[in-house]
């Protein structure tokens, strides 16, 4: 049991702390996605699903000891020649990366839209069947064959 | 020497370009059927004027392109290719002017329908004679039993629906199953080259256990050849219409069946090498169980149809038997029988549909005492059953001679003792149907005096086949030095 | 202007699209005349492009959004990249869609009503995903596109009854799970490498071959796409989805979406990893992957057999289809891929000339199982022929492609002595053979009182009550279209394969 010493949990556990987190929530997800029998629960188990992966990217940007990556106003920059001195220049270790947070905007866009597609989807089928679980629904399908 | 031609393009073409106008003469029966006349004898000349440039040794050659790397789509006629076109095409002709007077005779429906499969089928069975490769054999194998399949549910009820099911099920699983892994299997071993070569080009390329497998995969694969334990779809097809039975048996699908496996032999394996790796014991084995099995069936079928039909597959055994001899005189034997068989048995099919034409009769406890009544027909038939048990003065002991001969080449006494038995069954249920219809006692005859033979249109057919059967016992040199080209024994 | 190609082979549903959306209600013959421009437009630059590339040196065209171009070593910009394999994907993408704009020139507006501008909106923007999924260079622009395609068919499956809107969200679902899968892999490569420019990746990549984390972004990868592709058993959402879904959609969602997974599949093995990492003994379950797809074939195959229903039987094929082409990527031999990358065009071509006759007996008899097809040889005998071509196709008969494709995929197990994947092979052609032979037979032998044939029934599909006296011209010059595209992917293959085998990078 030497694993429980605090050596595995100062290893394992504390640096990588954000691949825990969204492992749990991808999991919370997916359990939700697959066993509730509701549609919005199930929906709802999704957008955790995505949300998990958003974070997840997004916590692999930050650096020690840096701030948001925004440029403000007082700050001048130039692009400058590969290994010319200047004072303007940027230190890139202050700002945290700001790629994975472009790209999670566009799959925040995505999940949103998705989000929104499968609310309409579930209106459509609340109209026609009257419920939103799913076992009432499938028993509704079950004996009548095709329509 | 291999030289390039449009014929074999011509004549494979000719009965395809008779569908077109078949379908659009549907409404004028007479000039519907005289486009396929047309397309018969052009084909027939077509083929007649390639014969002479066979036996000088040319080999033609048409090649559509390329396909599949290294494998074009051509056609290349040598001597066995042309003995079989030779015999399909003149057979044609004749089977269209009996199924002319056959399917007018019983007023039958859909008859445009079925002269475009004919024509169909005709070219699928000449693109296999033609075939130069084992690709462009494998696409006509199958093109023939697609074009058959309308054929042999003709009449469209239930028992033509379960004879067209065995029949498609038969010949299409075992060819998916069989041949097309066999086939891939040698176009890996053997680098991309499929031709049909004169010492096989496998030769050399693959062992004794594979060499095994892909054989028996190739054997039983064609099982259009009528080979047990595939060999049902045989006897289910005879639901179909007698000149469908008399194309199937007789020129078409049988042949190519046996076609197939002969080309596999000599032009896959090559005699010698499969005689180096001695694997073709097992066919033997085969063959002759079938040629056995067979021929007792045979004499426990009423149905005369059946009868025939059974008779077919042991027939068709001999020329499997025949081949796997590995033999000069035993490849020559088998392939004289194609041609000789085929003469000998259409009669018999044209002789059982003109007497159902006639009488309506389609059993040989039926058929006694039928010999005053249709005297043409029955004589036609007893010279069919002197060709297929291997009497003189028929052509059919020609082919068993060769045969019998081969096996004694080859030091295979059993099998000539398999060819023996066979033929002594083959008698035994030919010989007391003829018997019954001539020679009976007056009061057992089952018909009064008068005669009435079947429509000319079929009488014609038959009359001229059982003379071809008479006929090529006396002349069989044409066969003898088309086969001589391929066994390489001068004539 | 010809640069611009590649490019504007998007562009142009995109504009169409736009322009229908517009046109909206009230101009609903509009709609189907912009979007059939736009894809006619497509198609010729895609055939353009196949031009410009048999006409290059290198094979390959690359265009870049928006010029960006890489500063100092980084890459900045979204790649386009179109290799042979590429074009011909994307050239039948767009050819389908375009043959499909025709098909469903007089239906739509029975089966949607007042929604048919939001159809061809749709249709086209699906159009538009697929052909940038094919084209990009890009891992994560791959996931953008993906979820656009996935979007779409989504609303689009939804616009049928009620059965197709529960289906569509299961598809949802389900195929959110895959994409987000897809996108954690590529999460894990950005750790790895720092970019997300295929080529850059895998350049960047070739020294840390041992990692673990790349080996799990692999799976992650893969089981995103599987999942997408409905590679059993990921399969569940595929059945519903296809076959509850309108006859315009099911009819090109069914041959263009699971194919062009399968081509996401190649480009992630061959390019974005590279052939040295997936075939050596690193990954040990590859071997296992090539069992799975055999357990895939199978399934599918009895599967389908099982089926009452015709277009659900077609959908089970379908993965079996997509087992094929598993198996035959992961064989680990140049026969083997060559014939998954063929079977992806040939595939794609059966399955639509499939899809289509079906969908006319659908429609004509307003019955969905097998039994519709009672004597129909009589009532409809070109959608028969069309529908045999298919068959014959599925069967594995020459000349169509259907054999060629199943001649290399066996060769390819031959080569590397995997007995199991060519019994497999020969085992679905021969169910196969059974299926649709069963069908033909009915068709052929059946009599048309047995159904009630002679008389045509309401209601088909869930739209309004619709009696098609006789089939239209639009639809039954689709589906020859269609069923000639199954006999000339086939007879060309040479040339296909040629150009395919160009395209692989060397293994």
């Amino acid at each position: 049991m030497e694993f429980l010493a605090t050596g595995f949990f100062e290893e394992y556990i504390v640096p990588k702390f954000n691949y825990w987190i969204y492992v749990i929530l991808m999991m919370i997800g997916l359990f939700a996605m697959i066993t509730k029998n509701n549609l919005i629960k199930k929906l709802i188990g999704m957008a955790i699903f995505q949300t998990a992966i958003i974070l997840f990217y997004v916590s692999i940007g930050v650096k020690a000891e840096s701030g948001i990556p925004i440029l403000g106003h007082e700050q001048h920059y130039a692009i400058v020649e590969e290994g010319q001195p200047s004072s303007e220049v940027i230190k890139k270790d202050k700002f945290a990366n700001p790629l994975p947070h472009v790209l999670m905007l566009t799959a925040i866009v995505v999940g949103v839209s998705t989000l929104g597609l499968a609310l309409a989807i579930s209106q459509r089928i609340y109209r026609s069947f009257d419920t939103l679980e799913e076992d009432e629904i499938l028993d509704q399908l079950r004996p009548g064959g095709h329509d | 020497m291999i030289e390039e031609s449009f014929l074999p393009l011509i004549t494979w073409m000719v009965s395809l370009l008779a569908v077109p106008a078949i379908l659009l003469l549907r409404r004028n029966p007479n000039a519907r059927e005289t486009s396929t006349f047309v397309a018969a004898f052009a084909k027939l000349g077509l083929v007649a004027a390639m014969v002479p440039m066979v036996l000088d040794g040319r080999v033609l050659r048409f090649s559509f392109g390329e396909i599949l790397p290294g494998i074009p789509l051509e056609f290349r006629v040598d001597g066995l290719g042309i003995l079989f076109a030779l015999v399909a095409s003149s057979l044609w002709i004749l089977t269209t002017l009996y199924a002319v007077g056959y399917m007018r005779g019983l007023k039958e429906h859909d008859q445009t329908r079925f002269f475009a499969c004919f024509a169909v089928s005709i070219s699928a069975t000449i693109g296999v004679a033609f075939a130069g490769n084992l690709f462009t054999l494998y696409l006509f194998y199958e093109m023939l039993s697609l074009s058959t399949y309308p054929l042999v549910t003709h009449h469209g009820d239930k028992e033509a629906r379960s004879g067209g099911r065995t029949y498609l099920s038969h010949l299409l699983g075992t060819s998916v199953a069989f041949v097309l892994p066999a086939m891939i299997y040698c176009w890996v071993r053997s680098g991309g080259d499929m031709s049909f070569t004169d010492g096989g080009f496998l030769a050399g390329k693959i062992g004794a256990g594979d060499g095994l497998i892909v054989l028996l995969a190739f054997t039983l694969g064609f099982a259009k050849s009528g080979l047990m334990p595939f060999h049902s779809w045989l006897p289910n097809a005879m639901v179909a219409p007698t000149p469908v039975s008399a194309l199937l048996h007789a020129v078409a699908v049988v042949k190519v069946g046996v076609f197939c496996v002969i080309r596999v032999f000599t032009g896959v394996f090559g005699t010698d090498f499969l005689g180096e790796l001695d694997v073709a014991t097992t066919v033997s084995w085969i063959a002759a169980f079938t040629v056995i099995t067979s021929s007792l069936i045979a004499l426990s079928q009423d149905n005369l149809k059946r009868r025939l039909a059974f008779s077919t597959i042991g027939q068709l055994g001999y020329i499997i038997l025949g081949v796997s001899l590995l033999s000069p005189l035993g490849v020559t034997g088998s392939i004289l029988h194609i041609a000789m068989h085929a003469f000998g048995k259409i009669t018999l099919f044209f002789c059982a549909g003109a007497i159902y034409v006639a009488m309506h009769k389609k059993y040989v406890s039926e058929l006694v005492g039928i010999g005053r009544k249709m005297p043409i027909t029955m004589t036609a038939f007893a010279i069919g059953s002197l060709s297929v048990i291997g009497l003189p003065v028929t052509g059919g002991l020609v082919s068993k001679w060769y045969l019998v001969m081969g096996t004694a080449e080859s030091g295979q006494i059993a099998l000539l003792v398999v060819f023996l038995i066979s033929s002594i069954l083959n008698a035994c249920y030919f010989l007391p149907i003829v018997y019954r219809a001539f020679l009976c006692r007056p009061e057992e005859s089952l018909y009064d005096g008068d005669r009435q033979e079947a429509p000319l249109a079929c009488l014609v057919p038959l009359c001229i086949t059982a003379a071809l059967s008479v006929f090529s016992f006396f002349n069989p040199n044409l066969f003898l030095k088309l086969a001589g080209l391929i066994t390489g024994v001068q004539y | 202007m010809t640069e611009h190609y590649t490019v504007l082979i998007l562009l142009m549903p995109l504009f169409g699209a736009l322009v229908t959306t517009l046109l909206g209600r009230e101009r609903q013959n509009a709609c189907w005349l912009t979007a059939l421009i736009c894809m006619a437009t497509s198609s010729l630059f895609a055939i353009g492009n196949i031009g410009r590339i048999l006409a290059s040196g290198s094979g390959e065209l690359r265009y870049r959004m928006g010029g960006w171009q890489e500063s100092r070593g980084y890459e900045v910009g979204i790649e386009l990249r179109v290799d042979m394999l590429a074009a011909l994907v994307v050239a039948m993408v767009v050819l389908v869609g375009f043959v499909n704009m025709i098909f469903s020139k007089t239906r739509v507006a029975g089966e949607m009503k007042d929604k048919v501008s939001f159809f061809y909106t749709l249709k086209q923007l699906l159009i538009v995903g697929l052909c940038g999924i094919v084209m990009t260079n890009d891992a994560f622009n791959l996931y953008v596109l993906i979820e656009i395609t996935s979007l779409t068919s989504y609303a689009l499956i939804a616009m049928g009854n009620r059965r197709a809107a529960l289906s569509s969200f299961n598809y949802v679902i389900m195929g959110t799970i895959g994409a987000s899968f897809y996108l954690l892999g590529v999460g894990y490569l950005y750790i790895k490498t720092g970019t997300l420019n295929i080529d850059d990746i895998s350049l960047r990549m070739q020294h840390q071959y041992g990692e673990p984390s790349l080996m799990i972004a692999f799976a992650l990868i893969m089981l995103g796409i599987w999942i997408k592709m409905a590679f059993f058993p990921l399969h569940g959402w595929l059945p519903n989805a296809y076959s509850y879904a309108p006859s315009m959609v099911g009819s090109f969602m069914a041959p263009l979406m699971t194919k062009v997974m399968v081509y996401v599949m190649l480009r992630v093995m061959l390019w974005l990893f590279e052939g040295e990492y997936v075939y050596s003994g690193r990954l040990v379950w590859g071997e296992l992957i090539v069992w799975m797809a055999i357990i895939a074939i199978v399934a599918g195959s009895f599967l389908a057999l099982a089926c009452t229903d015709i277009k659900k039987m077609l959908t089970y094929l379908i993965v079996a289809e997509v087992g094929y082409m598993v198996g035959g990527a992961w064989l680990a031999d140049g026969a083997g891929i060559t014939g998954s990358m063929y079977h992806i065009l040939s595939d794609a071509a059966m399955t639509f000339c499939l899809f289509l006759a079906a969908s006319i007996v659908i429609l004509r008899t307003g019955d969905h199982r097998l039994t519709a097809f009672t004597g129909l040889f009589r009532r409809m005998p070109l959608t028969m022929t069309g529908f045999t071509i298919g068959a014959l196709s599925m069967v594995g008969l020459p000349p169509t492609c259907g054999f060629f494709s199943k001649w290399y995929l066996i060769s390819g197990g031959i080569d590397v002595g995997h007995w199991s994947y060519v019994a497999a092979l020969l085992f679905s052609s021969l169910v196969n053979a059974v299926i649709f032979f069963r069908i033909i037979e009915r068709a052929y032998l059946g009599k048309l009182e047995e159904v009630g044939n002679e008389s045509l029934p309401l209601d088909a599909d869930g739209g309004p009550p619709m009696t098609l006296d006789r089939v239209p011209y639009s639809m039954l010059l689709s589906l020859l279209i269609a069923s000639g595209s199954v006999l000339l992917v086939g007879i060309y293959n040479e040339t296909l394969v040629g150009w395919l085998k160009a395209a692989i990078p060397s293994l």
